[in-house]
């Protein structure tokens, strides 16, 4: 069984078709990319996956179970975390805690025991602490743990946003243009990042990305997405020298 | 029935009168996107300036005039020295801000006149239009209904079909653009507050006259409640500060003749909560939809 | 290495919470000390509860402006019911529980819960509002209250209790003699006792204090930031919005309600006094000590609660002064120039410093 089933995907929105019969599969482990000139509505498929938006046709599901139409929160909770297109951070809070947010639903303490310092919040504290901190060195973060979200440089953040959406230990992660706004060096770093995060966490991975290098140094099978319908799709390599993908990229 | 189409009527006059206010609420908001608090004394010392002038032997129509052009100055002062330089703050502080300038404009007037209500004298010098036994028409009401479509209908054509109006429409919808096609973005701003101030002082004229007295704190409640029409009507929307102003007006008159008149406040907030629970973001508002 | 540095951060928090609770304490003590010596009047002294109050109010609101990210213009009718079911408890009970201090100390947490659930009940309905539209509900909620509160009428005579609402109490139905009127529509209350003390009042700051601040120092208080922050990552993480902003309210309203029982054993208590302009006032106080910083809610009520006793020598203009201060403050506070220039100051007199924290 697949990690995630996409199964005739669509949504409209009054009259236009954002996204039309989408089909995709992916197994549980592999690092799979979307995509496809602006526009495409890359983005929309991440928020259908993610419960942004309610899909109008179609349904898709993760270990077979069926998440289509649940809210943002019910589809984290079942194992799909995301980044954004724009880097969503919790800008006013330190790093640690934006990862801490992360760990927010692993964590069982109640509003009353907050209040009067149980054992529990303590030893809770405690543990998601060094949990974050953990997830933090896996980004080079840890140093700047106290820092404020808005104050990290560029590339950073992006990293922050990641490990926030590990923290909710997910079994799908969805990154979309995780590379955007970073220079070559940075997006080596990148690249080995995410193979790491694929190896360490055996996490499966869905990514939107327009920065070909590391869609073709990493991506295992790519979607091509181009006015809201698939174009094709595959094994890399073939995908990106297939001359109706360069076509769609490079416009008439 | 004639005395249920004779509180209609009236409702529909204080309806304007509200609308009147409302539309400087939402123009104001639609362009600086600012709840400007002191609206609603800005409508009190348009009443205090009819009022003095025509202590002083004015008559009531350059009363009126008068009292525009000092609403209107006073309008675009109040911009430049206490909002502009907030300019980019967030909504919260400029929100702060105004409050301090009502403040400011209550102490004044208390300074000047004194806490006790004062007897107004109406502006309208019409007598009362007699339809049969149960249905007498004020003059005030015949007056303010049409004088105020008269203002909404030129003010529609304003905001539509002229340069200055659609340069307001267009600092609206994108500050930063408009400024890039060449319109001058302060100016834009300060006319808006000047029509804004403009049209409280008639709406002043015309609830003094009709609810005839006077004190400092009698733009408050008014201003309250037409800011509750314009998001009643979708704050940021000319035509929603009509509809919200005239719904208000009604369903406050009905409220006070057919169920309490202590209870007609809680119930005109009452409606709008309802309203805002069905169609959260007003009746003609836009729903903002963040890009995620 | 890692150990030391989060640690180091969670004392930082703490050690100014615990600076906070000593300025507090330590001012109503000082106060206290000049006010049985002799140096301060007994001015000073009626002004120490009020003090109390409103800070219970600005730290309470504190938390749904600053820290969840909501604008509530109605925070004023918590305040009111709690006031309400207090003051009431405490007359129904007057025989009852004659132990003054347990009968007040049971009107505290009546008033508060009954706040709290109000909160609750009025927070369900507008959790989908936007921004702007959430706060004139808030407003128009705050004044629903306080006006069915004035429309309340309630007479205990031999017979039991009668209550009435829009309409005074038919007074043939009482037997006249065993009459005493509890709610009287909206004339003032009569008959509350006067329990609030400057030390019970503090110690119920202090209890506030420790409570929103181990509130926002646990994950309820990081998840009402993320709310405030970014609601849509907040989401796509699993923070439950509606409980989150559910429990913001609650805890919020209770406190008010708790200020509202104190204000209620202290003064007359009429139900216009729980307006907007209650609910503007303590807005005020909260926007100018910072949003989100609780020690700033405290200075900024204690000196503009102050101010106009402060500037009572100016008389009549004192109120006129005390707008233009709020309106200077608020630029001098805000303005982008003005900001820059205040903040070259500072960092000329501490330059080095701030170099060796980076």
């Amino acid at each position: 069984m697949s990690l995630l089933e996409i199964n005739n995907l669509g949504i409209a929105f009054g009259g236009l078709k954002a996204v039309d019969a989408l089909n995709m599969k992916i197994e549980k482990g592999q690092l799979y990319g979307l995509i496809g000139p602006n526009g495409a509505g890359k983005t929309t498929v991440f928020n259908m996956l993610t419960g942004v938006y309610k899909p109008t046709e179609g349904r898709f599901f993760l270990d077979g179970e069926n998440l289509t139409g649940h809210s943002p929160i019910q589809i984290n909770g079942k194992g799909i975390a995301r980044t954004f297109q724009n880097i969503r951070l919790f800008n006013d809070m330190s790093i640690l805690d934006n990862v801490k947010l992360g760990l927010n639903n692993k964590q069982t303490y109640t509003v009353a025991e907050g209040i009067f310092r149980s054992p529990r919040y303590h030893r809770e504290e405690k543990a998601m602490n060094e949990k974050a901190m953990e997830l933090l060195e896996v980004f080079d973060l840890q140093e700047q743990c106290d820092w404020k979200a808005e104050n990290l440089p560029y590339g950073k953040q992006r990293k922050l946003e990641i490990a926030r959406a590990l923290a909710t230990d997910p079994k799908l992660l969805l990154l979309d243009e995780p590379a955007a706004g970073m220079n070559p060096n940075e997006t080596e770093e990148l690249m080995e990042t995410i193979r790491f995060i694929r190896d360490k966490f055996n996490m499966t991975i869905l990514l939107i990305e327009h920065d070909m290098r590391l869609v073709s140094g990493i991506c295992e099978q790519l979607t091509v997405l181009n006015f809201g319908r698939e174009l094709t799709h595959g094994k890399t390599a073939e995908v990106l020298s297939n001359p109706e993908v360069i076509t769609a990229y490079l416009g008439e | 029935m004639s005395s249920f189409l004779s509180y209609f009527i009236s409702g529909i006059s204080l309806g304007m009168i509200y609308a009147l206010i409302a539309l400087g609420y939402t123009m104001v908001y639609g362009i600086a996107k600012m709840l400007n608090f002191a609206h609603g004394d800005i409508i009190m010392i348009g009443g205090f300036t009819v009022y003095t002038a025509m202590a002083s032997g004015i008559s009531p129509f350059f009363a009126v005039l008068l009292s525009i052009i000092v609403c209107t100055v006073l309008g675009v002062v109040i911009e430049k020295v206490a909002y502009k330089p907030l300019r980019g703050a967030s909504s919260l502080a400029v929100l702060i801000t105004a409050i301090g300038v009502s403040y400011l404009l209550e102490n004044l007037a208390l300074l000047m006149f004194g806490s006790d209500a004062k007897q107004f004298t109406s502006v309208v010098s019409m007598k009362p239009v007699t339809i049969n036994e149960n249905l007498v028409i004020s003059g005030e009401t015949i007056v303010t209904i049409i004088v105020t479509v008269i203002i909404m209908i030129a003010l529609s054509f304003f905001v539509n079909r002229t340069k200055p109006g659609r340069a307001m429409q267009a600092v609206s919808e994108d500050k930063g653009a408009a400024q890039l096609m060449g319109i001058n973005v302060n100016r834009t701003i300060s006319m808006t507050f000047a029509i804004g101030s403009a049209l409280a002082a008639v709406a002043a004229a015309f609830l003094c006259s009709a609810y005839p007295q006077i004190s400092p704190y009698t733009g408050v409640m008014p201003g309250i409640k037409a800011f509750v029409a314009a998001v009643l009507g979708g704050i940021g929307s000319i035509p929603g500060a009509m509809i919200g102003g005239i719904l208000l007006g009604v369903i406050e008159i009905f409220s006070k003749a057919y169920i309490s008149t202590q209870l007609s406040d809680a119930i005109v907030f009452a409606v709008l909560i309802a309203i805002l629970v069905i169609k959260p973001t007003g009746i003609l508002g836009r729903k903002i939809n963040e890009k995620v | 290495m890692k150990k030391l540095r989060t640690g180091s951060k969670a004392e930082a928090g703490l050690k100014n919470n615990l600076i906070t609770l000593a300025i507090v304490v330590v001012f109503f003590a000082v106060a206290e000390i000049l006010v049985s010596a002799g140096v301060l009047g007994s001015l000073f002294e009626g002004l120490l509860i009020p003090m109390c109050y409103y800070i219970i109010m600005a730290i309470s609101l504190n938390l749904i402006v600053g820290i969840l990210g909501e604008l509530s213009l109605g925070h004023g009718g918590f305040m009111c019911v709690g006031a309400y079911v207090g003051a009431v408890f405490s007359v129904l009970m007057k025989s009852a529980i004659p132990n003054a201090g347990l009968r007040y100390a049971l009107a505290l947490i009546l008033g508060g819960l009954a706040a709290g659930l109000i909160g609750v009940l009025i927070a369900i309905p507008i959790l989908r509002l936007q921004g702007d539209y959430l706060a004139i509900v808030t407003l128009a909620f705050g004044e629903i209250i306080y006006k069915i509160i004035q429309n309340c009428y309630l007479v205990s005579d031999k017979n039991g209790l009668h209550f009435s609402f829009a309409k005074p109490i038919d007074a043939s139905n009482l037997d006249l003699t065993s009459k005493k009127d509890i709610l009287n529509g909206a004339m003032a209350m009569n008959g509350v006792p006067r329990s609030a003390t400057v030390i019970s009042s503090l110690i119920l700051v202090v209890i506030t204090l420790i409570v929103i601040f181990n509130v926002i120092d646990s994950r309820s208080g990081r998840a009402f930031k993320a709310i405030r922050d970014n609601r849509i990552a907040a989401e796509s993480i699993g923070v439950h919005i509606t409980k989150y902003k559910l429990t913001a309210f609650f805890i919020s309203s209770f406190f008010a309600g708790i200020a509202g029982v104190i204000y209620a054993h202290s003064n007359a208590l009429s139900a216009n006094k729980f307006n907007y302009n209650m609910s503007i006032l303590i807005l005020v106080f909260v926007v100018l000590g910072g949003l989100g910083n609780i020690r700033g809610s405290i200075i900024a009520t204690m000196i503009l609660y102050a101010l106009p006793e402060i500037l009572r020598g100016f008389q009549a203009y004192r109120m006129l002064l005390y707008a233009i201060i709020l309106i200077v403050m608020m630029i001098l506070n805000n303005n982008e120039k003005c900001k820059a220039f205040f903040s070259g100051i500072w960092k000329k007199r501490s330059g080095k410093k701030k170099e060796d924290a980076r």
